[in-house]
């Protein structure tokens, strides 16, 4: 008797899988075919004919907990600090107001997994990279990002005025940061650095004196050193790569027809100097560091 | 198919036996046959025949029944029936799987993702080179492990009133340390420590991830060990303390090495959990297996070095689960003395 039912049980099985198939094509084709109203540009980037996670707003996802400079308060939807002031202004542009924008909280990984999104766009100081691009779709790049180095004051990697002089140097860095690459291709340590979960690990494990120093984008080693570890100090600033320049970018799901809307907005932002002002009202510190060669 | 053949023919009955981790199907036929003996028209010689090796001077006349011929083909009907039953339902299971997985609308995302061949060639050099890390972090804890599981479960065992403070701690460990979630004491562990800026504290955190691991296993170790020293038959201590050895010497002379010899497969399994909770130390900073594919993974924003670093953990444990079952065969032949009671 045992087996009859397990054929059914695999008979059961194949229905399932067949089942489950093209219960996503559907949805695909039918929103599909609700999105293309308009033929010109311009409509398709109207506000009611874009195609949103959520019909008539803005989803936008961010990681938990967001950090400053990027956010205030852990609170994305203050419009505080520069990545929620960015968001804003975008959602502006594309005609959206305050209250028509909702946040979702992302962690990193799940921003770039495949499979379906619960956000329009995911605004976490993601570095632009060509292989990245491969999973996913970015915007333009919304800021220029350098790398900033921050040790204790009156260690002996402190006082370095050259990257050479950081070569001995025990570096800690956040996983998933371009930091790792930019320590490992520009600094070439000659131990291998330390590689943490969470940004407050490697402060904690700065301020243990576990490591010599730590490598994070400029705005937040003026964070760190302002409101995280006492007695620190910016040791200085470097280009993550010597070619191109470093940028972060909205990210998308591949084929996200929204990104051109949004490049658009974008680019309005940039020609007429709101991004900057943006930039310097919450990232102004990061003028005075000096550059390390 | 051959097998139930053999198992029929006494020519190949010594080797079946000793081979009792046989196909079932030989074992049943083979009970059939003893069964067979005394209602069937054969005769009473025959019933020695299975027991006397065949190179004997005497070699007994084996003639089978038709009935046992009959009952022998039934019995390989059955089995090539089942045989093909199951052969038939995987494939519908395999196929099934196969094709809704790769028909469902995100299989080229998700093939790309995770079964990358250039992410995998891309990652396999790192993760190797963290996975020899994790290998020498559970070797050097191991030992450790079993030391501290073993002194905690006999200072447990201590009968004499005297000891009562070493018992309670011993209580007290293994209650706390199996009761904390191992990745929260290597952050414990692993933070807390040098927080305390102690002199000659490690600040290492591969030391200090190690530290958290002994303790953590130390305590699981610790309850196995105990199981093995109470699994020993009170007679036995019993019999040593008439003896006139003390409460110690019987402990080590009479009790332990029972009590060990019964538990390897345990702690053989909690050694291969051991393997796999080496990547927990990831957090701490060191550039482990886990960590280095999640490297590669958060780089090209492709999951294929995960599937690097899990093949590898697997390449390991299997074979450290199948020494483990051979270890239990092997203490199960041996206390049914090599028979097949």
């Amino acid at each position: 008797m045992r087996r009859p039912s397990l054929l059914l049980a695999s008979g059961a099985l194949v229905l399932a899988a067949a089942a489950c198939a093209p219960a996503d094509d559907t949805s695909t084709t039918a929103s599909a075919a609700a999105s293309p109203v308009g033929s010109a540009a311009a409509d398709a980037c109207a506000k009611e004919s874009l195609k949103l996670i959520t019909p008539g707003k803005l989803t936008i996802g961010t990681d938990k907990p967001a950090y400053e400079p990027w956010f205030k308060d852990d609170n994305p939807s203050n419009g505080q600090g520069f990545e929620s002031a960015v968001a804003y202004a975008v959602a502006e542009k594309m005609g959206f107001t305050k209250d028509e924008v909702t946040w979702a909280v992302v962690p990193f990984d799940s921003s770039f997994a495949p499979g379906p999104k619960q956000f329009d766009f995911d605004v976490n100081q993601i570095s632009i990279t060509p292989s990245r691009a491969k999973a996913v779709d970015f915007s333009q790049g919304y800021y220029t990002v350098k790398q900033g180095v921050v040790a204790l004051d009156g260690t002996k990697f402190a006082s370095a005025t050259s990257l050479a002089e950081l070569k001995d140097a025990k570096i800690g860095v956040q996983a998933g940061t371009t930091a790792l690459e930019a320590v490992r291709s520009v600094i070439q340590p000659s131990k291998d650095p330390s590689v943490f979960n969470q940004q407050v690990d490697a402060v904690n494990a700065l301020k243990n004196k576990q490591i010599d120093a730590i490598v994070v984008d400029l705005p937040t080693a003026f964070y760190v050193t302002a409101a995280q570890v006492e007695g620190s100090k910016i040791v200085g600033q470097f280009d993550a790569n010597a070619g191109e320049p470093e940028e972060f970018g909205l990210l998308f799901q591949k084929g996200n027809p929204l990104v051109s809307c949004v490049d658009k907005a974008l680019g309005e932002l940039r020609s007429s100097g709101e991004l900057a002002q943006i930039e310097s009202q919450w990232l102004t510190a990061a003028a005075g560091a000096p550059e390390l060669k | 198919m051959t097998e139930g053949e053999a198992a029929g023919s006494p020519v190949a009955e010594p080797e079946a036996a000793e081979s009792p981790a046989g196909n079932p199907e030989a074992a049943g036929s083979r009970e059939g046959d003893l069964r067979a003996e005394p209602g069937g028209t054969s005769l009473p010689s025959e019933a020695a025949a299975p027991v006397g090796s065949p190179g004997r001077g005497e070699s007994p006349v084996w003639v089978k029944s038709e009935r046992q011929l009959r009952r022998e083909a039934e019995l390989r009907g059955r089995a090539r029936r089942s045989v093909s039953v199951a052969t038939a339902s995987t494939i519908v299971v395999v196929v099934a799987l196969v094709v809704g997985i790769t028909s469902s609308p995100g299989w080229p995302r998700v093939r790309e993702t995770f079964l990358s061949p250039e992410a995998f060639v891309a990652a396999l050099p790192d993760v190797l080179r963290g996975f020899v890390l994790n290998i020498e972090m559970f070797l050097i804890a191991e030992v450790f492990i079993l030391v501290l599981g073993l002194l905690v479960a006999v200072v447990r065992g201590l009968r004499s009133p005297v000891f009562f403070p070493l018992r309670a701690l011993a209580v007290i460990y293994t209650d706390v340390f199996r009761g904390i979630p191992t990745i929260l004491l290597i952050y414990l562990v692993g933070f807390g420590i040098p927080a305390l800026a102690l002199q000659g504290a490690p600040s290492d955190p591969v030391t200090l991830g190690i530290i958290a691991l002994v303790l953590s296993y130390g305590a699981y170790v610790a309850e196995v060990f105990r199981a093995g020293i109470e699994s020993v038959h009170p007679s036995q201590r019993a019999a040593a303390r008439s003896l006139a050895l003390t409460q110690g010497q019987t402990m080590r002379h009479v009790v332990l090495p029972q009590a060990v010899r019964r538990v390897i497969p345990p702690l053989l399994n909690d050694f291969v959990s051991l393997q796999k909770d080496t990547a927990l130390v990831s957090v701490l900073g060191p550039l482990e297996a886990l960590r280095q594919a999640q490297i590669h993974k958060d780089l090209d924003f492709n999951f294929t070095p995960y599937l690097v670093a899990a093949l590898l953990f697997i390449l390991l444990t299997v074979p450290m689960a199948r020494f483990t079952d051979h270890l239990a065969a092997r203490a199960a032949r041996r206390q049914t003395g090599g028979g097949t009671a």
